[in-house]
């Protein structure tokens, strides 16, 4: 291991401390150093958003943030979406409603972007083309995006996009 | 939700039952995969599009700690039983040999063919081993374009070929020249659609165990088609069926390139075998733009006869395919391209020339849509063009063309794979046309069109119609089984990458057995479970394990009536199955449910089984088909197009799609809805560039754009239901259909708004620095 | 892809994250990371050591000073969307912002880490071209003021001396009847754009236009700043025949062009959104006013 480091860092309410080779990125070590396999990697270039979580509130591409540099954050990802009583998310269960989801490989990048969005947006009722700005940084290959963004209608929009059904 | 009386779940948009635990981060893809004491590989590639291997050193590579094995072909040659791994799926026109070698051996045919795989501790280590690695090739000259690579002055694409010219095939029905001796009106157009690939957010991955204690191999794959794979792995490995077991975990996503096995789905077990420990292999993303399979290179040079009122008469021409540099699958492809190319018309004669070329690129295998968007995309071009000449409306002379309801169903004398004709079995093309222009505003369109140009907006509408054969042979596999705890499992050589398989079928079994689909266990994609399988191509699933469960699930339910009778010593004609549970008619108290069943049928050592049957609550069924099943529909879009800069935007997209009985109208509109913005990449977005010098240009996500949710439109669907006689449940494929129709409507739509100056569009994809020069070169006129 | 191997620093104080700079062999500097950590999984880059600005608090912030206000280099672009004070002080980078990336990378991308990267395509560089921005470079001699014109020195790459980090960035805050556009041409909204143009148009109170300044981005290694056409509408009344001069001025840059995008599209992209931006701007510096 070339250049370790000692971090300690909180991920979806849990402290862990681990050495970790400097060059790791968030997502290997959430994925292979915790287990936490639900942060998926599409592309390592920072493009198609699969990696998407949220570091102190705020969502990054973790392919381009050092594992190092989350040393000392709160880091949240899609394993800590549901509730503690095991209840869906509002977001999660709009996908599931919607069908926002087919392999559900982008899935839990979506679902991140998706919840930074309505933290960000409390009380205010997004349009279609709000929800689409905010989505444009995840990639989905099977969907065409439509279910996710009916999910996101359903969730943060205006009470008359509501369960629009297509 | 509810399980209620059987059969009643076809129709209904069930949730999905594989929803909750991909939401949840549960899913288990390829690199979720951990197994103990795995090395990680990573694949030192060619560097150049066409080159002979002149010295490879890799001992820095060796040498570096952590590393344990850099892997060359002569190293992995002795666990093989052929040089070459066999793909090719048997076609006459093939004129020579292009299977690929597990790493190459001399000659680099492609960038990014594999020539050496380094094992590490980590992908890290292995990456960082790979840059160590010397080699000195002698750079040949390379072949980029299908076009010139046919002539014979042409530099070869593979030394051991004797040409670039793999194979040919064709089309060939009707009197052709009577078309055109007899036509009133000829056109000639050629057209060129680029690269473009599926690109599944999952990339490819292998993961391989050999076991030495039971002499077996299990290998977990990212792939469509498990047990292809596992017959190739066996062929090669020289091991049984028994011995080698492969099993596709989730796979993120298909789209064709999956379909194909690669070199390195063998490397990776070989290496396995030979290391005696597990390796992992992940393709990185720029791997999978030079690695994998990809398609859609096409050239066109076609004519086309009519008669005086725009009635098809024949067309005639030539097709020229970029086959790659090796045969990772068929030549399907382009054969697909031309038969689809026909589509829902009436075309009394058709011949065209196919010429298969290889060229140092990435081998071409299916991508979603598999050559029918393109043969889609030169037929309604050509329609549009002849539409213009003779100044008939674009739906008018379609309407002159289409097939009739009351001609189904309708035969075309082109012989399929499977030697049966092409034969298009239901549905109503005219008044699915009819459905989707009312739907559009067709109509009133010419008003909006030119109260948009009054404030300098150019706006237009574009059609295509489209068939697309589903369903494709000759078989796929299922069981159901209630084991005596009462969960009930279905097993499927089908696949899942998305598409809802597990769903689809939990739905036709749930419903013939009255349980809620989310309580049954669908287990696919494991060659243990289904010794017997396909997999996922050619839109397929639903039409072949689809009905192969519905008639397990008949089986079962039939024997668990049976038994039911037996126990309730009832008549099992006042028997009905409800909830799970048989009961007497009218008597809801008096029944038994399916777990007491299969535990009466499981037997108790020495007792007998009811009535004498013959023990368990399962059956196996395979559906085998009788010719392919024909999904068809029409799409419109509206766009809108800034001529000063050639920005296109789709402001409106509709679908009207038949793909007969719909077993859950949500996922279709899934599939369609992903499936279109997959088309709209390929018209405005993809593109897999190469220089001259074959190289690839594009390599990552930034240069290769895939459609974002900010560009992707609406997708409004609309379904008819025409159910196909050929199969019980009545449904045809419905997983590509999106994707063929798209490139064709758009472009047309653009062509319409972009007709003050007189712009034809003939290339694919469309970007706007083409569109500027056609509408420069247009307002010149 | 991986990165290769790297020692990480993770200074806490400027004056520590000099002496690395100027002290450390092969050593790069990581802002935000946007642009960076992709070359390094893609190993298009291979520093030896890594020097993280993320820990340097006195790096980041918006602060006014008089007609000019300074922001922190490691000021994430997020920040600058955010932020209040910049929607009112200059349009102008709140317009260019937001074309910037999708939001997850500009919760960590920074305005220093994209002046410095120096992306053709990026569209801060040609907001503070456009804006004559100043900058604030700090080295083993101490501090020393770059024009932003004057800092970028060819592809993807800055006249900083070896040893230097850049601090902070200032822009004059935008004057009465002012009005700005930032317009870019892309297949994509969040891309880099394949041509962008800013600009900025003071009208005098007779309604001409007292200033204008227009930058190109996208055409070359650094954005083009358009000064004759500038001074060429100085005292003119923005209209459609005044703003074609410049669009024509636009399209005779000489742009660098590839497969997608060759220079002629790209010189035709000049033109066209210049114009567009032009008019934009002036009938922003007109209020609700139509020229």
């Amino acid at each position: 291991m070339s250049d370790p480091r000692e971090i300690a860092l909180v991920v979806n309410d849990v402290r862990h401390a681990r050495v970790v080779e400097s060059r790791v990125n968030l997502a290997d070590f959430l994925r292979h150093e915790l287990g936490l396999f639900g942060t998926h990697v599409g592309c390592e270039h920072g493009v198609c958003g699969a990696c998407t979580v949220l570091v102190d509130g705020a969502s990054v591409r973790s392919c381009l943030m050092l594992a190092v540099q989350a040393g000392g954050k709160n880091v949240e990802t899609i394993e800590g979406v549901a509730a503690a009583d095991g209840a869906s998310h509002p977001v999660q269960a709009a996908l599931a409603k919607h069908h926002g989801l087919q392999c559900g490989y982008c899935t839990p990048g979506v679902v991140m972007t998706l919840i930074e969005l309505g933290r960000e947006n409390i009380g205010k009722p997004l349009g279609e083309a709000e929800i689409r700005h905010a989505l444009s940084g995840n990639l989905c290959r099977c969907t065409g995006y439509q279910g996710i963004v009916d999910a996101g209608l359903d969730v943060f929009g205006a009470p008359a996009d509501k369960g629009s059904e297509t | 939700m509810a399980g209620g009386t059987a059969g009643t779940l076809i129709g209904a948009r069930t949730p999905r039952v594989e929803d909750a635990r991909l939401l949840r981060g549960g899913g288990r893809f390829l690199d979720d995969i951990v197994v103990p004491g795995a090395l990680e590989a990573v694949f030192f590639r060619s560097p150049v599009a066409h080159g002979l291997i002149r010295k490879i050193d890799v001992a820095a590579a060796r040498a570096l700690p952590d590393v344990r094995a850099v892997l060359t072909y002569d190293d992995l040659r002795p666990l093989l039983t052929s040089d070459r791994i066999s793909l090719a799926l048997p076609a006459a026109g093939i004129r020579f040999n292009v299977d690929p070698f597990v790493l190459a051996r001399k000659e680099v045919c492609y960038a990014g063919e594999p020539i050496a795989l380094i094992v590490a501790t980590s992908r890290r280590v292995a990456e960082d081993a790979a840059g160590l690695i010397e080699i000195d090739i002698e750079p040949l000259p390379a072949v980029g374009d299908p076009v010139a690579g046919l002539d014979p002055g042409s530099p070869k694409a593979r030394l051991d070929c004797p040409d670039n010219f793999v194979a040919k095939t064709g089309v060939d029905y009707g009197d052709i020249d009577h078309a055109f001796a007899a036509a009133a009106h000829v056109l000639r157009e050629r057209f060129r659609l680029g690269k473009g690939g599926g690109f599944s957010i999952e990339p490819r991955g292998v993961v391989a165990r050999y076991d030495p204690l039971e002499d077996r191999l299990t290998v977990w794959d990212s792939t469509q088609m498990p047990h292809r794979a596992r017959a190739v792995l066996a062929t090669c490995l020289g091991l049984s069926e028994q011995q080698t077991r492969v099993v596709a975990p989730d796979v993120g996503g298909g789209f064709g390139p999956k379909a194909v096995f690669h070199p390195e789905e063998l490397a990776i077990p070989a290496a396995a075998m030979l290391l005696k420990q597990p390796v992992k292999w992940v393709e990185d993303r720029f791997e999978s733009f030079t690695a994998t399979v990809a398609e859609r290179d096409q050239d066109w040079d076609m004519e086309a006869a009519f008669d005086a009122e725009g009635r098809l008469l024949g067309i005639r021409g030539r097709l020229c395919y970029d086959h790659g540099a090796s045969t990772p699958y068929g030549i399907a492809l382009p054969f697909n391209a031309s038969t689809n190319m026909i589509g829902p018309y009436i075309l009394p004669a058709f011949r065209v020339s196919i010429e298969l070329c290889l060229t140092n690129k990435t081998p071409a295998a299916p991508t979603r849509g598999a050559g029918r968007p393109q043969g889609a995309y030169v037929m309604e071009r050509l329609l549009d063009a002849m539409a213009r000449k003779l100044g008939v409306p674009r739906d008018e002379i379609r309407r002159r063309n289409l097939i009739p309801a009351d001609r189904m169903p309708y035969p075309i004398p082109v012989k399929q794979r499977d030697g049966s004709l092409m034969t298009y079995d239901s549905g109503d093309y005219p008044e699915c046309q009819r459905r989707a222009l009312a739907a559009a505003g067709w109509r009133d369109f010419p008003a909006r069109q030119a109260a948009a140009l009054r404030e300098g907006r150019h706006i237009g509408l574009g059609l295509c119609n489209y068939v697309e054969g589903t369903g494709r042979g000759p078989f796929e596999s299922a069981s159901v089984r209630v084991n005596p705890s009462g969960q009930i499992v279905v097993t499927t050589g089908a696949t899942a990458q998305g598409q809802g398989v597990h769903t689809m079928l939990a739905q036709i079994v749930g419903g013939e057995l009255g349980v809620a689909p989310e309580t049954i266990l669908v287990q696919s994609g494991d060659t243990q479970t289904s010794p017997l399988g396909l997999g996922a191509f050619a839109s397929r699933q639903a039409v072949t394990a689809g009905n192969a469960a519905k008639a397990a699930a008949v089986l079962v339910a039939r024997k668990a009536k049976a038994a039911a009778a037996h126990l309730l010593e009832a008549s099992p004609d006042d028997l009905e199955l409800v909830d799970g549970a048989v009961r007497v008619r009218g008597v809801p108290g008096h029944r038994k449910t399916l777990t007491e069943i299969a535990r009466s049928l499981a037997g108790a050592a020495g007792f007998s089984l009811p009535g004498g049957m013959a023990p368990g609550l399962a059956a196996a069924s395979d559906f085998l088909t009788a010719g392919l099943t024909y999904t068809n529909g029409t799409h419109l879009a509206e766009v809108e197009v800034d001529h000063e800069t050639g920005a296109v935007k789709i402001l409106r997209y509709v679908v009207v799609h038949d793909c007969g009985t719909m077993i859950n109208p949500m996922m279709v509109e899934g599939q369609i809805a992903g499936g279109v913005v997959h088309g709209i990449g390929m018209t405005l977005f993809e593109w897999m560039r190469y220089d001259e010098m074959a190289q690839p240009l594009t390599a990552t996500f930034v240069d290769y754009l895939l459609p974002t949710s900010d560009v992707a439109p609406r997708i409004e669907i609309h379904h008819m239901e025409s159910p196909t006689p050929l199969n019980p449940l009545g449904v045809k494929g419905a997983a590509e259909s999106g994707v063929i129709g798209a490139p064709a409507t758009i472009v047309s739509a653009i062509e319409d708004a972009l007709a003050p100056f007189n712009v034809v569009i003939r290339d694919l994809p469309l970007t706007p620095a083409k569109l500027r020069a056609l509408v420069r070169a247009g307002t010149k006129r | 892809m991986k990165a290769p191997p790297f020692k990480y620093h993770a200074p806490r104080a400027l004056a520590e994250a000099l002496d690395m700079t100027a002290g450390l062999d092969n050593a790069r500097a990581l802002a935000g990371g946007q642009s960076l950590m992709p070359l390094l999984n893609l190993r298009m880059a291979a520093p030896d050591h890594l020097i993280d600005l993320g820990n340097i608090a006195e790096l980041r912030g918006v602060f006014e000073d008089g007609a000019r206000f300074h922001i922190g280099a490691m000021t994430t672009q997020r920040d600058i969307e955010k932020s209040a004070p910049i929607a009112g002080l200059c349009p102008l980078l709140a317009q260019a912002i937001h074309h910037v990336g999708h939001q997850q990378t500009r919760n960590r991308g920074t305005i220093g880490g994209s002046l410095c990267h120096s992306d053709p395509g990026a569209e801060l560089p040609v907001a503070a071209m456009a804006l004559d921005a100043e900058l604030v470079v700090a080295g083993p001699r101490g501090e020393r003021a770059v024009a932003f014109r004057d800092f970028p020195s060819g592809y993807l790459s800055v006249s900083l001396e070896p040893g230097e980090l850049l601090t902070r960035v200032s822009f004059p805050k935008a004057g009465p009847r002012e009005g700005s556009a930032f317009l870019e041409f892309n297949l994509r909204p969040a891309d880099f754009a394949v041509v962008s143009v800013a600009a900025r148009v003071a009208l005098d109170e007779a309604g001409h236009i007292a200033h204008a300044s227009i930058a190109v981005g996208g055409v070359q290694a650094a954005p083009i700043r358009l000064l004759e056409a500038e001074n060429a509408l100085r005292g003119h009344a923005p209209s459609r025949e005044a703003f074609e001069a410049a669009a024509r001025a636009a399209a005779e840059i000489d742009c660098d062009g590839d497969d997608v995008h060759p220079a002629d599209f790209r010189s035709e992209l000049c033109g066209v959104l210049t114009r567009r931006a032009l008019t934009q701007a002036a009938t922003r510096a007109a209020g609700s006013r139509h020229v």
